[in-house]
């Protein structure tokens, strides 16, 4: 066990905003951070030049860095993060503002993630994703991450009994929740047969399964309690997070993720448990990652996720509300956004703003990420425990 | 169970034929020692010369201990099929217009996972697999999960096609079929169910023995074709070239002598007119039509041999002339590989040690059979290999002039 680690006790997220998604966009992806920073601005009253630090995730900025950004967007923050590690951006931005914040680093930190999706980028991102992909993935039948997580979910079927029908089950209930959601990208119901009868895409995974790749952004802001006070903003406090990179590197097949390896030290530093937590916001870019993700995170058994699944309902009035937004399955994946979805839909959940689908009384959130499939498993996985201003 | 390949339907004519893609074919430098190896029939894994991890996909740097001192050694392949999956939609042109296409997640018995296409007579999970290293059309290396054990219709398989150029029932031009390996190479060519073999002969009036009785086989259509004659090979280009899928070039001229031995070029020349320019004149008529036919159906053009020698590496002073003209030949041949490359089609450069044949009679043995000699080329078509070194000489070359080229040099000088 290590060392104890120093808590987030001061640390604020204020004004959770969302650039509505769009299946594409002919526009750059430093427009979709430029309408995120303007929102954020408009949400929280503050100046641009109160803003000095800033974390930018996105695949799409190319040639660009973060910095070549800040020219582009006007800004000149004193602490700035480039961290475009996809479906793990939120987790790792959220972890690195916080600290910033505490140290004094940074007053304000605009956690920023957006991306464009151009007709033919997805293609272009994956073929050039990372050089074990390049060399050992994308040659094979270039079915980009539709190919890798059929083979996860082969296995996790064969392995652990899950059928498609308890696949199906959290796809519809994410649907549901997305009906409630009026920023979802998906507006029209879902049911089991139909997903159950969708078009096989990369078998035993079906249209449903796979997430939307789309344009937009998400972003929050960093800052003291005091000031989100000062401010007059409602905010959420952050009770605990880890994270993980290339976690348990000698399995044969990814069936579990590094969330397993750092859980007992989440829960410790948020000092709750499974059971205190009133709603969870898993990546879900297919669903039997959400499934690893129930086991890995301590709320079953590994190799229980399916038995949880058939006893459990999912929606944001369910026994176990998840992906209240409708998740990326029924949202959409805007790029290195995908990472940000479920922190912003924890923020409104716990700040009283989720509309139709306001998980009642909900005190304890867990958000959690996962990314970048380098060549055979996802190797980036965070996760944060956020909890409500008045109670924690 | 792969069904076996049946011949397929005459083309309608009405159709476009379809142009060629290509799978995808960047590679980071690490990983062309997969392709190196897999251009001569191996599966090689980057092993670590520190601690002796095995690892993939390949680094530059051990994963382990961090040593940068990685040889790539040859790996029997075995493992077992840890998950599967059929692909029905593709981000890549190539794949699009095959799907369905399958492949599989392997965890090989030396230690790594890899991403393997997935043979049709592999099973399910858990089977046992033997993964090998095949070029794909892009000409570069990929992995193939194979099954354990031979199959009826192994080589039928529709993704190992892809990956090779068996010549069953492919339409094939061997440029000199009246040499002794000519003959070999037409007769292997039938055995392995070649359509149409057309079998060149320069020269008309000159009789040899067994040519008169292979051109009365029913594959076999004579043709003329003399390599030194630019009106020979275009005209025959001109009648057949758009049906050739393979062609095999086979012609030769070869006497022994080096510089001193001689006087005057005019051997030099004809060996430079048939081992060079041959190859020129033949590449230039015959190469565009075969780029165009690329993806002709699934018995479409695929494949250009070249008839070089050991002695292309390094000269053979006995042998000087000759071994210059093969040098000659073996760097067009390279040139030729670059150009096919964008059509998918392969370019596979044979390597023999001597041929027993009249014209290295005074060479002490052993000498390649024409008949193994055919095997080999018949063999690395049908395994999709770039680069053959049949035969002990051949092999036992190859070995010293990879290991140290100026020692090589030495040793035949002396």
């Amino acid at each position: 066990m290590p060392r104890s680690r120093l808590g987030y006790d001061d640390v604020a997220l204020v004004a959770p905003v969302t650039v509505p998604y769009v299946r594409y966009s002919i526009r750059a992806g430093h427009w979709f951070v430029a309408r995120a920073l303007a929102m954020l601005l408009e949400r929280s009253g503050l100046a641009k030049a109160e803003v000095d630090g800033a974390c930018i995730s996105s695949f799409t900025l190319a040639p660009d860095s973060a910095i070549g950004l800040m020219q582009h967007i006007g800004l000149s923050p004193r602490w700035l993060d480039w961290l475009p590690v996809g479906g793990a951006s939120g987790v790792a931005g959220l972890r690195r503002a916080a600290r910033a914040v505490q140290a004094g680093d940074a007053d304000v930190v605009a956690c920023i993630a957006a991306d464009t999706n151009h007709v033919d980028s997805f293609r272009l991102t994956l073929s050039n994703f990372s050089m074990f992909a390049r060399d050992a993935v994308y040659p094979y039948g270039a079915g980009g991450p539709n190919a890798s997580f059929a083979f996860l979910t082969d296995h996790y079927m064969r392995t652990y009994g899950a059928t498609r029908e308890d696949f199906g089950k959290l796809c519809v209930a994410q649907r549901d929740n997305a009906l409630k959601n009026p920023l979802a990208i998906f507006k029209k119901p879902l049911k089991l047969a139909e997903y159950l009868n969708a078009r096989p895409i990369a078998e035993p995974l079906g249209l449903f399964d796979c997430v939307m790749p789309c344009a937009g952004a998400d972003a929050f802001l960093v800052m003291r309690t005091e000031r989100a006070r000062a401010l007059g903003l409602p905010h959420v406090r952050l009770l605990g997070t880890i994270e993980r990179h290339n976690g348990f590197p000698d399995d044969p097949i990814q069936f579990r993720g590094g969330w397993a390896m750092d859980r007992d030290d989440l829960y410790a530093q948020a000092g709750v448990t499974p059971a205190d937590v009133d709603f969870f916001q898993p990546y879900d870019d297919y669903p039997v990652i959400t499934m690893m993700q129930i086991e890995d995170l301590g709320f079953c058994a590994k190799g229980e996720g399916p038995a949880f699944v058939r006893e459990h309902t999912f929606t944001w009035d369910g026994s176990f509300p998840l992906n209240t937004s409708g998740g990326q399955l029924s949202a959409g994946q805007a790029g290195c956004a995908g990472g940000y979805i479920g922190i912003v839909e924890s923020m409104r959940q716990l700040t009283g703003e989720a509309g139709g689908r306001q998980v009642p009384d909900a005190k304890v959130g867990l958000v959690s990420g996962f990314g970048m499939i380098n060549f055979d498993r996802g190797l980036a996985s965070g996760a944060a425990l956020l909890g409500r201003a008045d109670r924690y | 169970m792969v069904e076996p390949l049946l011949r397929p339907k005459r083309k309608n004519p009405i159709l476009a034929t379809r142009v060629p893609t290509l799978p995808p074919g960047g590679r980071s430098r690490a990983a062309l020692g997969l392709t190196a190896a897999a251009a001569e029939g191996r599966f090689a894994l980057q092993v670590c010369t520190d601690c002796a991890a095995v690892q993939y996909p390949p680094r530059e740097a051990c994963h382990r201990c961090l040593s940068v001192k990685l040889k790539w050694r040859t790996q029997d392949g075995a493992g077992v099929l840890l998950a599967q999956t059929t692909l029905h939609h593709s981000n890549d042109l190539f794949f699009r217009e095959r799907l369905p296409w399958r492949l599989g997640m392997v965890r090989l018995d030396a230690g790594p996972t890899v991403v393997a296409h997935l043979h049709g007579d592999v099973d399910g999970a858990a089977s046992r697999v033997r993964i090998g290293a095949r070029l794909d059309r892009a000409g570069q290396a990929v992995l193939i999960a194979l099954p354990d054990t031979e199959t009826p219709n192994m080589s039928d398989d529709v993704q190992l096609r892809e990956m090779t150029c068996d010549p069953k029932f492919r339409k094939v031009l061997v440029s000199d079929a009246k040499t002794a390996v000519g003959q070999a190479v037409v007769r292997a060519l039938v055995a392995a169910g070649a359509d149409i073999v057309w079998a060149g002969h320069a020269e008309p009036w000159k009789k040899l023995p067994g040519f008169d009785r292979l051109i009365a086989l029913p594959q076999v259509t004579p043709v003329p074709l003399d390599l030194t004659d630019s009106r020979s090979v275009t005209e025959l280009a001109g009648e057949i070239g758009g049906k050739v899928d393979i062609v095999v070039n086979t012609a030769e001229y070869h006497r022994a002598a080096g510089i001193g031995h001689r006087v005057g070029i005019e051997t030099a020349r004809s060996e430079m007119d048939v081992n060079y320019f041959g190859l020129l004149r033949l590449a230039q008529a015959f190469g565009p039509a075969l780029r165009a036919r690329a993806a002709d159906g699934p018995t479409g053009a695929c494949a250009w041999v070249n008839l070089l020698s050991i002695f292309a590496l390094a000269n053979f002073p006995a042998h000087g002339t000759f071994s210059a003209s093969k040098a000659a030949a073996l760097s067009l041949a390279q040139c030729l590989r670059a150009e096919m490359r964008p059509a998918g089609v392969r370019v596979v450069n044979v390597f023999p040690g001597p041929i027993d044949d009249e014209w290295t009679q005074l060479l002490p043995p052993p000498k390649l059979l024409p008949e193994t000699l055919a095997r080999a080329v018949v063999g690395a078509l049908e395994d999709g290999v770039e680069d053959v070194y049949p035969g002990d000489v051949a092999q036992e070359w190859l070995e010293r002039w990879r290991d140290n080229p100026k020692a090589l040099e030495r040793e035949i000088g002396s």
